[in-house]
C-alpha cells in the first residue's frame, strides 16, 4: 500500500518533471536550502535566548514574537520544497536511512516545541530580565539546538547516500 | 592566473596527502558541509533580522542600533568558520570550485554582501541613531536592506549550484 503510494507519487507529472529536468531539482534545492537555513537560524535565536547565550537583554516573549513569523514562513517553504524533492524520487528517499532519521528528528523537534508551549512555559512572561531562564526552559532550548543541528546533518547525508550531485 | 597554471595548481592540490585524506574518508565532506550550512544559517538569519528591522517590518519596538548590535556578531563570527570549512571543501575538490564560474560568482556576491553589511554597520558606530535620524536616512537603510536580502539569496543559490555546474 505504502509502496504503491510512493510509486504513484513518483509517477506524477510534476515528480517526473523534477526528476528528468536539468534544472528543476537544483532550483528547488536552492529554495530548500534557503528555507532551512532561515528555519534553523531563526529557531537558534530563540534557543540561544532560552539557554541564556544570547539576547539576554531582551525578553523571551519579545525575542520569540519577532522571530517566529520568519521561522514558520520559512518552514512552510522548506516542507513544500522538501516534499517536491522527495516526490521526484519517493521510492528511493523513503528507504534511505538518513531521510527516515531526519523526518523522525523533525517530529521530535516539533514535539519538544509543543511540550514547551503546552506545559513548560508557565511564567514565561516574567522572563524579560537578563537572569537565566529556569532549567526546564534551558533544557528545551538546548535540546532544540541539538535536534536542528542533527536535522541539518542528516539532511546533508541524504545527498551523499543517494545518487545525486553533492 | 592562466587557466593552465590554475589547472596544474588544482591537480597539485588534489594530489596532496591532506586532500587525499579529505577525499577518501567518507564522512569528512558531508560533516564539513553540515558545519558550513549551519554557519550560513546563522549568517542569513542574522542578516534577515537586521534587514527586516531596517525595513520596519519586524522589531520596531527596538532601535536599529539595538537590533544590529544583537545580530551583527552572528554575521561576522561565523565568517571564519565559513572560510575554514569552505577552504576544506576546496582542498578536497579544487577544480570543482576554483575552476567553476558559479564559485567565482559566489565569492563576488559574498564581497558585495560584506560591503553592504559594513555600509550598515560603520555609520552606527559613529552615531547609534544614524539610520533613524531623518526620512532620507530611513530610506537609505531600507535600500541597504533591499540590496542585502537578494544578495544572501543569490549567495545560497550559487552555493548549491556549484555542485551542478562543471568547472571550465
Amino acid at each position: 500500500m505504502f509502496e504503491q503510494f510512493l510509486q504513484v507519487l513518483q509517477d506524477t507529472s510534476i515528480a517526473t518533471a523534477i526528476r528528468e529536468g536539468e534544472t528543476l531539482f537544483p532550483w528547488i534545492e536552492c529554495v530548500h536550502v534557503l528555507a532551512l537555513t532561515l528555519v534553523i537560524g531563526s529557531i537558534a535565536i530563540v534557543d540561544l535566548r532560552l539557554v541564556g547565550l544570547a539576547s539576554r537583554d531582551r525578553g523571551v516573549a519579545q525575542t520569540t514574537a519577532s522571530v517566529l513569523p520568519v521561522t514558520w514562513t520559512a518552514f512552510v517553504f522548506a516542507v513544500i520544497t522538501g516534499g517536491l524533492l522527495f516526490a521526484s524520487n519517493a521510492t528511493t528517499y523513503a528507504h534511505n536511512f538518513y531521510f527516515q532519521v531526519k523526518i523522525a528528528l523533525i517530529a521530535l523537534a516539533g514535539l519538544n516545541m509543543a511540550v514547551y508551549h503546552l506545559f513548560l512555559n508557565q511564567g514565561a512572561d516574567a522572563w524579560h530580565t537578563p537572569a537565566l531562564t529556569p532549567m526546564r526552559a534551558r533544557i528545551v532550548g538546548g535540546l532544540s539546538l541539538c535536534l536542528w543541528i542533527a536535522i541539518a546533518a542528516f539532511g546533508r547525508w541524504i545527498g551523499f547516500t543517494i545518487n545525486t550531485p553533492t | 592566473m592562466t587557466s593552465q597554471s590554475l589547472d596544474s595548481f588544482c591537480s597539485w592540490l588534489a594530489a596532496t596527502s591532506f586532500s587525499q585524506v579529505l577525499q577518501t574518508v567518507g564522512w569528512i565532506i558531508p560533516a564539513v558541509q553540515t558545519v558550513h550550512i549551519l554557519a550560513v544559517a546563522a549568517v542569513v538569519a542574522a542578516a534577515l533580522m537586521i534587514d527586516l528591522r531596517l525595513l520596519g517590518i519586524r522589531g520596531r519596538e527596538q532601535s536599529v542600533a539595538a537590533v544590529a548590535g544583537r545580530f551583527l556578531p552572528f554575521i561576522w563570527w561565523p565568517l571564519p568558520v565559513l572560510l575554514a570549512t569552505g577552504s576544506l571543501l576546496i582542498i578536497a575538490e579544487p577544480a570543482r570550485s576554483l575552476e567553476n564560474p558559479v564559485f567565482i560568482l559566489k565569492m563576488g556576491l559574498l564581497l558585495a554582501a560584506a560591503g553592504i553589511t559594513l555600509a550598515c554597520q560603520i555609520p552606527l558606530r559613529r552615531d547609534a541613531a544614524f539610520w533613524e535620524l531623518s526620512a532620507a536616512r530611513r530610506r537609505a537603510g531600507q535600500l541597504i536592506a533591499c540590496a542585502s536580502i537578494p544578495l544572501w539569496v543569490a549567495i545560497i543559490c550559487a552555493g548549491r549550484w556549484i555542485a551542478y555546474v562543471q568547472g571550465t
